[in-house]
Formats: C-alpha cells, structure tokens, sequence
C-alpha cells in the first residue's frame, strides 16, 4: 500500500513537531519561544500515542468480551485477527505509551512554568523579553562598566 | 486486516490531524501573544479529540485540562508582566530556521518511513512489552485500568521520579517569583462591582462541582480513565478559579500559601513511604504485593470492594489507592503554588521596553 497513506499520522505529527521547532528558531521572543517549546513536546507525545494504536482496538481498560461493546468490536475486526491480536477476545490499544506520555504532559507544564518564570525574571531585569533588545542591553552595561581588573 | 479501509474513525482522525495543523500554522503566524495562547488553548482541546481516537482517552483527559486549563492561565499570567506582542522581523530573518526545520523534518520522515504500517498489532511495540502488560494485569493487579495499574503499579518508580520533576519544578518556580502575594503588595483596588454578580454566583456554583468531579477522577482512575494527575490539575483548576473571580487575597487566606507548600511535600513523602512500607514487610520499594504483612491482610473484610468472590490485590488496590493520593497532593498543591507565584507577582517593571 502506499506509504503516504498507511504512514501519513507519523508524516503529519512530524509537521506538528517542526511547525513547533520553527516557532522556537524564529522568534526572539521568550515567552513565543516556551510556545514553541510547548508545541513541540506535545506533538512528539501524539507521535508516541500513534505508534500504540492498534486497528480495530480500543481504549485500554478491560471490558468483557461477550459484553455489547465487546461483541461489536470483535464483529468489526474479525474472529480471526481478534484470536490472534486480542487479549480474552477484544483487541486493546498499547497501554504503555499512554502511561509515559501522559506523565510527560503534567511534567511539560511544570517545566513550562519554570521557562516561564525566567523570562518574567529577565522582564524585570531587562524590561523586555525579546533575546537579542536583552543581549543589546548586556553588551551595552558591558562596555559602559569597562574591561575588568 | 486491512487498515485504512475498515477503519471507520481513520477519516476522523484525518479531519482533526489538519485542525491541528491549521491551529498550528496559526500560532506560528501570528505576531501577537494574546492569540498564540488562545490558539494554543484551542490545540490542546482538538488534540485531547484526536486523542480519543487514538484510544487513549487517560491522555486525552490529562491534555485537555492541562493543556486547555492550567498552562493557559500560566502563559496568560506570564503575559501580563510582559509585553503582548512580539517584535515584528524581517522576513529574511525567519530564512535559516525554515531551511534548518524542513533539513529536520526531511530526515525525520524519511526515518518514519522505515517504521511499521500505522495500527500495526503485529509491530514491536504492539506485540510484546505492551501486550504482556495487558496480559498480565487483570491476573497481577486486578484493576480494570491497565494504563493505571501501569502506571501506579508496574512503573511505579518512574511515576515517583515524574512527581518529584513536578515538585523540584514547583520549587523552582516559587524561588524565582516567590511563594505568592507579598505583603508590600497594594490592597486590591475596591471590592469587585455589582457587576460582576454573574461572575461570582457562577463560580459559587461551579467550584464545588470542579471539585467533586476531581474527586470522581481520582477514586474512579482504577476503573476508567482518570488518576492523580488529572485530578490534581481539576483541583488546581478550581482554586485557580476561586482566584480569578475572588481575589488572590481572598483565595490565599483560604488556602494559605504554607499549607501549599507543606501539601507539595507530603504527596511526594506518601508516594516514597508506601515504597519504605513495602520494603519493610520485606518486598522491594514500591512491591504493593508486600504493602501489608499477612497478618494485617488477613484482617481486611472480604467485601471491602464489593464484589466477594473476586480475585483480592488488596496490597495492589491499597497501595495504587495511596500512591494516587500522593501524585493528587503533589499535582494539586505544586500547579496552585506556580499560579500563586505568577499572579502575585507586583508589577514594578520599569517601563524601557515596548
């Protein structure tokens, strides 16, 4: 089949990811960069969560196989693809990217907060949170404090 | 099994992968920050959509409230102390990060490329470690959840280090803003106007059902989607509401910033403690099979959960039960001490900048 199609999730989650990477390359401006940033780690979270799903699956918790739910799912996929890919007779997405990436989500904040709080930081110091006014602003008080003893 | 042809929610899945693009393109576009972190707001909610097509409906849960809620008002509170917009550049600036990013994703899709097909149940990550998890859970653990009992119970440390990053971030949040309002901060300027009657009868209403719902999200984790974290940040949340519309005043004498910081604390010290427990009964750190002794065990009533009859975890269930608890705490407490240390931060910004 054609790899534009059975590949395109990881294809289009890699734009997400450089769409982000760009953000953090073009702008001088603290707060868009940790945007940037932000964009970034999420969208490499989704590349994780597509490598996990399963067609035909579903969500990771356990339901029984002769239930309705169960027994629609296992319709839809086949006798055969369910006895051999299913657990107890139901197909279930991978569980374990899910339990890293929604870990890194809570994390990515924190870390976004941090970020954050430098550039407020460099605000008060500098009065302003673009990088290259704040670089201007320390050569200057450089050249103004003279070479040192 | 062919995929794209029977897969029903894969045009779904399409549709919300080019808004995510879309939205995408626009924060990328656009000059003002006000808007790239609505847009941003608006990326969390469609992704936490694409999400639940995924099949991964405790990451959806965790994206939309923390992507949509708590580092919204974060990045909101950061703009408040800066300027709204970014300086506008020459085009030919923005040249070399566009060649540098395509020279990026160029290698990086030919390298996907290599990967298994999309929903491949055969390829290396479907096939065993995940599948042994799935397998193996309803007979080790016991809880309907596999992606909680994964991550409570299997990869239980790592998710003791993820709380510990979350507190060390916390610290370092409220070492550079401090630990909230000063005391040299102005009285706030009048008691909020008659017009903001809506706003306040609104709230009363709707904090003790963020509350309570946080409340479901927690103790339910085990059984459908939900957990600590999510549920931390629906606490957050709330109180991160009771501030917008009460005053950080009022809010910060209600929960005061020492209890913030002592509560931080003590969800990391609970999760650790039920390792030490473990050990103590002669497991490993965070062994939940070891959490009680078996004598202690033997003591719990067969019908505590309902359902006698059933297969008993009761270290697993108590001890998920205990280390949820923890990452609550920890979540909850660290998320509102961040917003503490941005919204009470004065502004004395000298005015040099634009």
């Amino acid at each position: 089949m054609n790899p534009a199609l059975t590949h395109l999730n990881y294809l289009v989650v890699i734009v997400l990811m450089m769409t982000g990477l760009f953000i953090v390359f073009s702008t001088a401006n603290l707060i868009k960069r940790m945007i940037g940033v932000a964009m970034f780690q999420t969208s490499t979270g989704f590349f994780f969560i597509s490598l996990a799903k399963v067609s035909g699956g579903t969500a990771a918790i356990t339901i029984d196989a002769a239930s309705k739910e169960g027994r629609v799912l296992a319709a839809e996929a086949g006798a055969a693809y369910v006895q051999q890919f299913g657990v107890d007779g139901v197909v279930y997405s991978n569980p374990l990217p899910h339990v890293l990436i929604l870990t890194a989500i809570v994390v990515g904040v924190a870390t976004l907060s941090v970020g954050l709080a430098i550039a407020v930081r460099l605000r008060e110091a500098y009065g302003t949170v673009e990088a290259d006014e704040i670089e201007a602003i320390s050569r200057k008080d450089a050249v103004q404090a003279g070479p040192a003893p | 099994m062919n995929l794209i042809a029977t897969e029903a929610s894969f045009a779904l899945n399409l549709a919300l992968l080019a808004m995510l693009i879309a939205v995408g393109f626009a924060v990328a576009r656009t000059r003002s920050l006000l808007a790239a972190i609505l847009l941003m707001g608006v990326y969390s909610l469609v992704s936490a959509a694409w999400l639940i097509v995924m099949d991964a409906p405790d990451v959806a849960f965790t994206e939309a409230v923390v992507g949509g809620g708590v580092s919204t008002i974060i990045l909101l509170g950061a703009i408040l102390l800066a300027r709204g917009t970014t300086v506008r550049h020459d085009w030919r600036r923005s040249i070399a990060p566009a060649m540098l990013v395509l020279a990026v994703g160029g290698l990086l899709a030919y390298a996907v490329l290599g990967l298994p097909e999309f929903g491949d149940p055969a390829s290396p990550a479907n096939a065993h470690v995940g599948r042994s998890y799935l397998l193996e859970t309803p007979g080790e653990i016991g809880v309907p959840n596999v992606v909680t009992a994964v991550l409570a119970s299997y990869r239980g440390f790592d998710t003791l280090g993820e709380a510990v990053v979350i507190l060390a971030a916390g610290i370092g949040v409220a070492l550079m803003l401090g630990f909230g309002p000063r005391s040299s901060l102005p009285p706030p300027p009048v008691a909020l106007g008659d017009h903001h009657v809506v706003l306040r009868v609104t709230a009363k209403l709707l904090i003790p059902l963020v509350t309570l719902f946080a409340f479901y999200v927690q103790f339910h984790g085990d059984l459908g989607a939900g957990g600590g974290f999510q549920a931390g940040v629906i606490v957050a949340v709330a109180v991160i509401l009771h501030s917008l519309v009460f005053g950080l005043r009022g809010t910060s004498a209600a929960i005061p910033i020492a209890l913030v910081r002592g509560v931080a604390a003590l969800g990391v010290l609970i999760f650790a403690g039920v390792g030490v427990v473990c050990m103590a009964n002669g497991g490993n750190f965070l062994d939940y099979d070891r959490l009680f002794s078996p004598g202690v065990e033997a003591m719990i009533p067969e019908g505590l959960l309902g359902d006698p009859g059933h297969a008993h975890h009761w270290g697993q269930h108590f001890g998920i039960f205990f280390i949820e608890l923890g990452v609550l705490l920890t979540v909850a407490a660290t998320m509102i001490a961040m917003f503490y240390g941005f919204a009470g931060r004065v502004v004395d910004v000298p005015e040099t900048g634009r």
